[in-house]
């Protein structure tokens, strides 16, 4: 009770309504409050690995492209060390809201640890993949954080992501370390850059196909 | 739908040794498709018996370790499977099981869905695996799974011959154009077998290996390295349309058992007759 009142949440009084509508309040706020990072208020890495888990059912079964992206503010630790913690915690806050104003409702956005953020884009085809992860730090880096009056900062983010491999299921921890391996790559490359996974497929262009089924033969939307 | 008589595996058996050690090893033939649901499967495990027919010791690899449905295909209920063995719970002599058909398996079971990515892990193991395995057989054939992941392709190079399953239609003519350009230009594969799963007449199957070809020679070709000979479709064989598949399937029997006379049974084993002449 004493954890529901210390992070604001709201119950009905007691004496205004049933002990059930009571209780299902007081188990919603148990819940909310085990499935939110408490800072920023995004999901927390619990929640995001049993989002994750059921998008790999979900590309299992539909066979639809999703995608994971690893985020990672770019020396963090210097924010800290600079300006203090409670600074670090304002850009937290500050870089939270930013990606929120990335996202779709259906997507799932967390703080997977520390710094690093994690997001869930179901059925976002790879062709999209780079110009969304480029949007989010792109989002990122225009926003100035008020850390005290008159003191801005700003920081950049590195982004990693991997696509779900379609029809063939992953585990949830290799789908992410493929999300983090390509984070690695965008800091050892610089850093406030995206880096996604190359499909190893490659393509059968247009030219091919129509030699392949001979273009009087089919039209271009029996081959799509 | 599984019939009484149809044995289910409990225990291990006694892995054949081969006469002269280190004489032979076996012949190791991947079957990919591309697009899933062609019936690679279904041809790995038919095969595998027109090949034991023929007198060969035969194994199949479930090499889908993503998706493993060779147990199904087979109607077997493994108690062991390659995931015990990659996990080190039992000897890899434990997991060979006998299969119905007169050959043996090794499953994956749905235990390995989490090496569906190639990590190094799968690789050393899948590679130790086929070493180990091979002088005691003359065939092995590893069932691939669908798509051309990094573990298809893996798998693939650990083979001696490849098998690209396609159907007439075009997803299917699409995707198996797209691994045998894959193959073709990541691990310079120059004699490449098809086999046309489903085909409605007779010598359907040589039009979309000449109309594949085609298009290898046009598109393939070019990409590859000055001087590299190109690569060549073979046409292994042709397994016609046949009702006869479907009622195997559902009653989870081999088609060149319950029905040999079949016209797709015979197409089966005429690829048979072609890799074990």
């Amino acid at each position: 009770m004493q954890l529901l009142q210390q992070s604001g949440r709201v119950l009905p009084d007691r004496r205004e309504v049933t002990p059930v509508v009571w209780l299902q309040a007081v188990l919603d706020g148990l819940c909310e409050l085990s499935s939110r990072d408490p800072l920023t208020g995004l999901s927390n890495r619990r929640q995001f690995e049993l989002a994750l888990a059921s998008e790999i059912d979900r590309v299992a079964r539909a066979g639809e492209p999703a995608l994971v992206l690893m985020i990672d503010i770019d020396h963090f630790k210097k924010v800290n060390d600079t300006h203090g913690h409670p600074a670090g915690d304002l850009v937290l806050k500050a870089v939270a809201q930013a990606l929120h104003e990335c996202i779709r409702p259906m997507d799932t956005l967390a703080r997977f640890g520390g710094e690093e953020f994690a997001m869930i884009l179901p059925n976002c085809p790879p062709s999209f993949g780079l110009a969304v992860a480029e949007r989010v730090r792109l989002k990122v880096q225009a926003r100035s954080v008020a850390i005290a009056p008159g003191e801005q900062v700003s920081v950049t983010v590195s982004i990693g992501g991997a696509f779900a491999p379609q029809w063939v299921r992953s585990s949830a921890p290799l789908w992410i370390d493929r999300a983090d391996q390509q984070l690695y790559r965008a800091k050892t490359e610089g850093r406030n850059r995206a880096c996604l996974e190359q499909p190893t497929v490659s393509l059968v262009s247009a030219e091919e196909k129509g030699l392949l089924f001979g273009t009087s033969q089919f039209s271009d939307s029996d081959l799509a | 739908m599984s019939d009484a008589e149809t044995p289910t595996v409990t225990a291990p058996v006694t892995v054949p040794v081969a006469a002269t050690p280190g004489m032979r090893r076996a012949k190791v033939l991947a079957l990919t498709s591309g697009k899933g649901g062609v019936g690679k499967t279904f041809l790995s495990a038919n095969l595998a018996a027109a090949l034991a027919k023929r007198g060969r010791r035969v194994l199949v690899l479930d090499a889908d370790l993503g998706l493993a449905n060779l147990d199904v295909v087979l109607n077997l209920y493994p108690k062991v499977t390659l995931h015990d063995v990659f996990t080190g719970k039992v000897q890899l002599e434990d997991a060979i099981l006998p299969a119905p058909g007169g050959f043996s398996v090794l499953l994956a079971g749905s235990g390995l869905v989490e090496y569906s990515r190639l990590t190094p892990e799968v690789r050393e193991q899948l590679q130790r695996i086929i070493d180990t395995i091979a002088p005691r057989f003359d065939h092995i054939l590893l069932d691939t799974g669908a798509g051309i992941s990094d573990v298809v392709l893996y798998a693939v190079s650990l083979a001696d011959e490849v098998l690209v399953v396609a159907t007439p239609e075009p997803t299917s003519m699409t995707d198996a154009y797209a691994t045998i350009k894959v193959l073709a230009t990541q691990q310079q594969r120059r004699n490449i077998r098809l086999v046309v799963n489903q085909v409605g007449r007779v010598g359907e199957g040589r039009t979309i290996r000449n109309q594949l070809q085609l298009v290898v020679d046009r598109f393939v070709t070019p990409m590859l390295p000055d001087g590299m000979a190109a690569p060549t479709l073979d046409l292994t064989g042709e397994v016609p349309l046949d009702p006869g598949v479907r009622e195997a399937v559902q009653k989870r029997r081999l088609l060149v058992e319950m029905l040999p006379g079949s016209a797709a049974a015979r197409g089966v084993e005429a690829i048979a007759a072609k890799l074990a002449p």
